[in-house]
Parts: structure tokens; C-alpha cells; sequence
């Protein structure tokens, strides 16, 4: 933390310095994590390339392919010459660049999470705030009930039922699939999309709608409210101009959680929806010990993260001017 | 050289639809469910895009990569060709070969190619590219399932552009049969893994790693042009999501049906199609016969007796599904009915195992892989050995620690697997595979068979072998799985038996409207 005696004046780039060198640090844990723990799974990469019927030699072949012949700790150096150079590799299955498809991926996992948050987003936001204000109304308690349930139903199950009852009966939506021309075609895969977002949205919304209740309910007993209001603000111009932008700070670094979450959980949802995503991608790697791809998507996932957690903070420091003093130093 | 020509000319006559329609009807008259199957020939549209829904996609698109069985299923016959087709009834017919001429000692083999064949990238299909695509299968790092089974081939020469020569070391009566698993590949082809330059009736449009795999007409085929515009391979890891989508119309029909229970959705409605074939799927119990108590033949009978197939079969798969009482489905030639061999039995069961010393019975781990049907398998197993006395320890592993511990350490007292390919009895002819079963009789029978000088010997000597295994009780093969496709009622003319996971689509009609 700076102290307010510096004479060096601080940026806001010593902030974003100190977030990268953290980022850097967190990447390379996770990659020595991984590492051990995918060698701590019994199997072997070399075998998703083989089949029953293979000979000895055919079986060493393979091993030598993928490098799983050789001693631990040269695999180690490799795995991090290889990290340093940002080189995620090539997968042992598909013998493709593991960055290649990490970006086809992307391209569905990350549409996929935005706008099921943001949908999350444009459900929680108006619901929690009313069913904090009208606490006492009979809706109001209605909308925390049925939040309370929405958070209890897996998300999973949630993916289940609307394909039961918006694509098996309805047939207004696909039950699943992606279309392979991808975002050539941005009608299809919004029309691909919508159940899968509407899953994410309406689950995510559920968790929200609680935060957002709490945050608006503290800011309704607020001091500066009342004092809005004795200077002739009316309830809801207080509200606003007074009581968002209070209330939004948690609410920040409570979506960039959630955001995060979805990102890496899409996982489930992926698989509900045949999509394939960075979640899909990891699951079938993991099981076919594809050490390239799984390392890669979880680089890549922790990057993301990562991020997500700085622009949040970032976000955070612009809209309340007492965290943003103090990161930049202005203050003295 | 004297040789005896065999005139493939009769057979290459035959349009490729003429051929199949005679083994679809064939194929059909067998099945009770598929009424539906035929009608709709009349009105089809000749340019449709047929989406076809499989649980199996492939890794890679080079089937000597490691792609696995998915890339059969998508390319075999659709975007490669090889020098003979295993067609869906398990013949074999020429393919690429026009003409094959064979030496008197059985260790030649002209082949003459089809004259006019190019590629998809517009290179002409010669003796080199044969010759390439062979030494493809059969090079040090290749990862193909069949390159064992080409071994004996000790030289191949080109003495013109259409004219290719396979020397061998030693008579191969499979040959033929084995080179329909060789992709003939153009020479100058560069990315096969994510690539493809093959001959046949459809080019490779686009793969999209996770979701699909589209494929559209070769308008230059050599051959009878498809029924069909494209078709697109769409890949699902759920079953449920699979069937949802047959059940919306986002695919139009499911390549092999892995979930019993969903079938019945789909029976009784006359919007879609169900046809049970032969596959060659075999669910078995293997033991290590090389360990205490599986080294002894009485155990494994007595195991064998205690079993009740049908009802596992019953309880798994409904009225679907084939007892088997060996390795053999009846689709190989060398099938014979031993389904009465150490048949269900409790009570010679238990004098089995007292001859054996194992009156009070023993315990035993069972290596069960964590995918359907394994687990409930060795649920059941569990249950019916309890009653002879024999505790199952049910441990479940991955198919991957399956391939290091089961198939490559040997380290393992029994498993759970299911053995999809054709023709696979010769597994129990070689002593180092991973059940250890050692019988030099079969393992003789197993080479004589493949220098057998004609057919009729080499089905003589594997129906002996077959005869030999069940008597030993070497493996305890419980069930064939059921080939079940499922389609909309607008689609005819897809494969029925999906033989060695082949999925041709040239024939497949879609309804127009």
C-alpha cells in the first residue's frame, strides 16, 4: 500500500503493475498444480491414441509421441520451457494448436456467459431492488421465495426442463447443437443459444436477486439517504442518484464472481446443450489425459478469471470515488 | 507367374446402389420394426442435407493417428475409399481393384485399379498412391488397430501407373478382408489429421472440433453419384441431448443407440424409423486367465453356468440384444450356435467350483470401466455370482487407466469390456493379449486359418478354434449388443448393421418437401 508521505507520484499503472505481477504469479501456481495433479491420475496420454488390438511396439510409439515415456521431472521442464515461451502445445489427439481451438471455443463459452449475464443481470437488478423496497408487499416477499428456490435447483436440472418444455413440446427452441458455421450466421447461433443463455440467466439471477435485495436494503437504512430526502429529494430521485451507485460497489465484485463462475461452470450447461465450449473442451481432455489442451484451457480459464477479478476492482475504484483516492494516491 | 484371375468385373457391374438396395432388402427382411423403411423412395429430394446424430466423434481425421472408431464411422466409404469394401452384410467387394490376380502359392497379389479414379484435390488415384497409403498403415508409427493383421506383406512394387504388386511372406487369406480397412490416400496429401484427400462420393467441407463434421457430394465421384446433397455428422456426449434432438428434428437420424430406454419414445411413434441389426458388439466378463483361480478351466465354467445371460440381456437391453456363447456374433462366417455350452446352470455351477476346491468359493476383483453398461453389468454380476458362493469387488476405473492397467500391465483379475470389432477372434490366438488365454491348439488353428488356401478352410479351421475358446470357457462373453439406428420416417437407405462402425451415407434419401 502507498503510504500518503511518497513523493513518487502514483499512477494508477503501479496498481495495474502490482495486479499483473500477482496474475503472473497465480498462472504459474495453477500450472504446477495441474501439473502434478494430472501426472497424479492414473492412465497415460498416449493411450487415447491407441486402440485394443495395439502391439508393444505400436504402445512405445505413442508414448514417445506424446513424451509420456519420459522421466517426470524432464516432463516438468518441458511443460514450463514451453509456458515461458507462451507456447500451449500442440493436443496429443487432435495433433491441432491447442490455442487454435481454445479460440474456436471461446467463441461460443464466451457469448454463451455475457449474455446469460447479462440477462442474469436484467432480471436481478429490477426484481431485487423491488422486492426490497416492497419487503412488505405481498410480491415482494414472493420474489425472495422463489429466488431462494431458484438457487436449491441445479442448473442442470433447470437445462433440462426448459428443453422439455421449449424444445421437445413447444419446438419454439433447439433442444441442443451448435450451428457449424458458427457466428457466420448470428441469427442461428442466437437461435442455438437462447435456451442455454436462458438457463445461465435464470439461474444466476436467482443468486443475484438476494445480493442486490441485501445491498438496496442497506442502503435504504443509509444515513446519506435520509439526508437526500431532508433536502427535498423525492424517494426514488434519492434513490438514484444516491443509492445505486452505494449500492452497486459490493454488487461489483459480487458479478465478477458470478461472471467467472459462469464462465468456468458453462461446463455443465455445454454438455445439457451439445455446445462446444472451452467447458466441453476440458471435460473430453481430461478424460483422454490430453495434457496440451487441459493445461491450455485452464490457462486460459485462470487468465479470464484473472481479469475478470481486475476490470471488477477496476470498475469498482471508478464508481466510488473514496476506493479510487486511495489506489491512485490523490487523496494527500 | 500362372495365376487364376478372379473377374471382379460381374460384381463392379452392379451400380453401388443396385448392390446395396439388394443388401438393404435382405438386411430388412430380417427385422420386424422397419416397415416404414422403404416407403418413401418415390419423392426424395436429390440435393437434401441429412444431419446424422452420433455419440462418437472423432480425435483426429487420420485412422492411422489414433482418430478412433468415430472416423470410421464419418469417412470409411464416404470420403475414402480402399482397394475392397466390408459392405453392411460383411462381404467383401472390390472397392478400388478392378481386377485381382493371385499367384498359385497364394503369396502375389496383382491388383488392377479402377481406371478414371481422382482424388478430391483433382490428382489422379495411381499404383503409387496404393502403394503410399499401405506403407501408411504398416509404418513404425502407426497407430492403426490393423497393422498387425498386414504383417506378412513384404513388399509392394508399382510396375505401371495401374498396376500394383503385394508380395508376402506368407499366405494371407484375409488380405482382401484386411486391406478394406486401408484408406487409399493421395501421396502428395500433406495434413491428414485435420485434413482429408481421399476418392469417394464425398469431400470434407468442414470439421468443427466438439459439434460437427459437415461432408458434401463430390460432384466428380467415378461412381454412382449420393442420393443426397450433404450430410453433417453432428456429435453429442449426452444421449439424452442426442435423442432431444432427434425428437425436435435438429437430426434426422442416430447412427447407434446407446440407451435402452429411450427407445420406446421413439417405437410407437410414426414420425420416426427403429432398426435392430446385427452389430458385433460383444459385452464380456474377461479374466485373467493367467492368474489363480482363472487359470483353472473348471472356475471359468462354473462362472460361465452361474450367470444368467438372458435375464442381464433383458434387464439391459429389452427384447434387443443377441445371446452369444463364444466370441464369434453370426456375422462372421465361423459363427456357430454355442449358446449351450456351459449354459445357465446354479447348480452344476456349485459342483463345478467344488471340483475345483472352491467350495466355499472365493473373491475377486472386478475392473469395471465407469461408462454404460459396465457399472450395472457388474452390479448383476455381482448378485448372481453371490449365490455360488464367489464375492465381486466391484473397482471402476476410466477407459484410460483401463488401457494402462488392464490392456498393457496385464494387472488385473477380471474385467468388464466391450469388444467392438469384426472378426476379433484372432485376439485368442496370440497368448501376450491382455486376457492371457494359452491354448497352443487355438493358437495353431488361428495361424493355419490365415494360410488357409481357400475360404472354406480358413472358416473350417476358425469355426474349430471358436469351438475350442467356448469349451474353455476362456473369456465369458455375456451379450452382443444390438445395432439399433433410429431415424425421422422422412429418411431411408442408412446402414443397418453400422459393420466395423461404418456408416455409409451415399444412400441415404431424404423426403423433399
Amino acid at each position: 500500500m502507498l503510504r500518503p508521505s511518497d513523493k513518487r507520484k502514483p499512477t494508477i499503472f503501479a496498481y495495474i503493475l502490482r495486479r499483473f505481477a500477482i496474475l503472473i504469479l497465480s498462472l504459474l501456481i495453477a500450472a504446477v498444480v495441474l501439473f502434478v495433479l494430472l501426472r497424479l491420475l492414473p492412465g497415460d496420454p498416449a493411450n487415447a491414441l491407441l486402440s485394443v488390438g495395439a502391439d508393444q511396439q505400436q504402445i512405445e510409439a505413442a508414448r514417445e509421441q506424446v513424451g509420456s515415456n519420459l522421466p517426470l521431472w524432464e516432463q516438468f521442464l518441458r511443460f514450463v520451457g514451453n509456458l515461458a515461451r507462451f507456447d500451449l502445445g500442440t493436443s496429443f489427439v487432435s495433433g491441432k494448436p491447442v490455442v487454435e481451438e481454445i479460440a474456436a471455443r471461446l467463441t461460443v463459452t464466451v457469448p454463451l456467459a455475457l449474455l446469460g449475464f447479462a440477462l442474469a443481470i436484467a432480471i436481478a437488478v429490477p426484481l431485487g431492488i423491488l422486492s426490497a423496497v416492497k419487503a412488505n408487499r405481498w410480491y415482494g416477499a414472493a420474489i425472495s421465495t422463489v429466488s431462494q428456490l431458484g438457487i436449491a435447483i441445479p442448473v442442470f436440472w433447470v437445462g433440462i426442463l426448459l428443453v422439455t418444455v421449449f424444445a421437445v413440446n413447444l419446438r419454439l427452441f433447439p433442444s441442443g447443437g451448435y450451428p457449424r458455421r458458427g457466428w457466420q450466421n448470428e441469427g442461428q447461433v442466437l437461435y442455438a443459444l437462447a435456451l442455454p443463455v436462458l438457463t445461465i440467466g435464470l439461474v444466476m439471477a436467482a443468486s443475484l436477486i438476494r445480493y442486490i435485495r441485501s445491498a438496496t436494503q442497506d442502503v435504504l437504512g443509509s444515513d446519506y439517504l435520509r439526508t437526500a430526502r431532508a433536502l427535498g429529494a423525492s424517494f426514488s430521485q434519492a434513490l438514484i442518484r444516491h443509492g445505486i451507485r452505494n449500492g452497486a460497489v459490493p454488487i461489483v465484485s459480487i458479478l465478477g464472481i458470478e461472471l467467472a463462475t459462469t464462465l468456468l461452470g458453462a461446463v455443465v450447461v455445454e454438455r445439457v446443450f451439445a455446445l462446444p465450449g472451452l467447458g466441453s473442451m476440458l471435460l473430453l481432455a481430461i478424460e483422454q489425459r490430453d495434457y496440451p489442451n487441459v493445461q491450455g484451457v485452464l490457462f486460459i480459464s485462470t487468465l479470464l478469471v484473472l481479469l475478470i477479478g481486475f476490470a471488477a476492482d477496476l470498475f469498482q475504484r471508478l464508481i466510488d470515488p473514496r476506493l479510487r483516492e486511495r489506489a491512485t494516491g490523490a487523496a494527500t | 507367374m500362372t495365376g487364376n484371375t478372379i473377374d471382379l468385373g460381374e460384381l463392379s457391374r452392379l451400380s453401388r446402389k443396385g448392390r446395396r438396395s439388394i443388401l438393404a432388402s435382405a438386411a430388412l427382411a430380417m427385422l420386424s420394426t422397419s416397415t416404414a423403411a422403404l416407403a418413401q423412395d418415390a419423392n426424395f429430394d436429390p440435393d437434401a442435407s441429412v444431419v446424422i446424430g452420433s455419440l462418437y466423434e472423432p480425435q483426429n481425421l487420420d485412422n492411422t493417428a489414433g482418430a478412433g472408431q468415430g472416423i470410421n464411422e464419418a469417412f470409411n466409404g464416404n470420403v475414402y475409399e480402399a482397394l475392397f469394401t466390408l459392405t453392411d452384410a460383411g462381404d467383401v467387394t472390390p472397392g478400388l481393384v478392378a481386377e485381382q490376380t493371385i499367384s498359385e502359392d497364394g503369396l502375389t497379389y496383382t491388383f488392377k485399379l479402377r481406371p478414371n479414379v481422382t482424388f478430391h484435390s483433382g490428382d489422379p488415384l495411381t499404383a503409387q498412391d496404393v502403394k503410399h497409403s499401405i506403407e501408411r498403415v504398416v509404418a513404425p508409427d502407426s497407430k492403426s488397430s490393423r497393422k498387425k493383421s498386414l504383417a506378412t506383406i513384404s513388399g509392394i512394387e508399382t510396375p505401371d501407373d495401374q498396376t500394383v504388386v503385394v508380395k508376402l511372406s506368407a499366405r494371407s487369406i484375409s488380405l482382401p478382408y484386411n486391406l478394406s480397412y486401408v484408406w487409399i490416400v493421395n501421396d502428395a496429401a500433406k495434413d491428414l489429421n485435420a485434413g482429408e484427400d481421399g476418392t469417394g462420393p464425398y469431400r470434407l467441407d468442414e470439421w468443427r472440433r466438439g459439434s460437427s463434421l459437415a461432408l458434401s457430394r463430390n460432384d466428380k465421384y467415378w461412381g454412382t453419384a449420393p442420393t443426397n446433397g450433404e450430410v453433417v455428422f453432428q456429435y453429442f456426449t449426452d444421449a439424452t441431448a442426442l435423442n432431444n434432438a432427434l425428437l425436435t428434428g435438429a437430426v434426422d437420424v442416430i447412427t447407434s443407440v446407446q440407451s435402452p430406454d429411450s427407445i420406446a419414445q421413439f417405437k410407437d411413434n410414426p414420425d420416426f424409423t427403429v432398426t435392430a441389426g446385427q452389430s458385433t458388439t460383444k459385452e464380456l466378463l474377461a479374466f485373467n486367465d493367467r492368474v489363480e483361480p482363472f487359470n483353472n478351466v473348471k472356475v471359468r465354467k462354473a462362472i460361465a453356468r452361474a450367470i444368467d445371460d438372458k435375464k442381464l440381456l433383458q434387464s439391459i437391453w429389452g427384447e434387443y440384444g443377441t445371446l452369444i456363447g463364444s466370441f464369434v456374433p453370426p456375422t462372421d462366417p465361423w459363427y456357430v450356435d454355442l449358446t449351450g455350452v456351459d449354459a445357465y446352470d446354479v447348480e452344476s455351477a456349485k459342483a463345478l467350483l467344488k471340483e475345483a476346491g472352491f467350495a466355499d468359493g472365493f473373491s475377486f476383483k472386478l475392473d469395471t470401466p465407469n461408462y454404460d453398461p459396465h457399472p450395472i453389468v457388474a452390479q448383476f454380476l455381482q448378485s448372481e455370482l453371490a449365490k455360488v458362493g464367489i464375492k465381486v469387488e466391484i473397482n471402476v476405473i476410466t477407459a484410460n487407466e483401463w488401457y494402462t492397467k488392464v490392456y498393457k500391465a496385464h494387472d488385473f483379475q477380471a474385467t468388464l469390456q466391450e469388444h467392438v470389432n469384426h472378426r476379433d477372434i484372432v485376439f485368442y490366438g496370440n497368448p501376450d493379449f491382455y486376457w492371457g488365454y494359452n491354448n497352443p491348439d487355438v493358437v495353431d488353428l488361428i495361424k493355419e486359418s490365415e494360410a488357409a488356401a481357400n475360404t472354406d478352410a480358413q472358416t473350417a479351421k476358425l469355426t474349430e478354434a471358436n469351438r475350442i475358446i467356448a469349451e474353455d470357457a476362456a473369456s465369458n462373453w455375456l451379450y452382443l449388443y444390438p445395432q439399433i439406428v433410429v431415424s425421422s420416417s422422412a429418411v431411408t437407405g442408412y446402414p443397418v448393421n453400422g459393420l466395423n462402425s461404418q456408416f455409409f451415407a451415399y444412400n441415404i434419401k431424404k423426403s423433399g418437401n
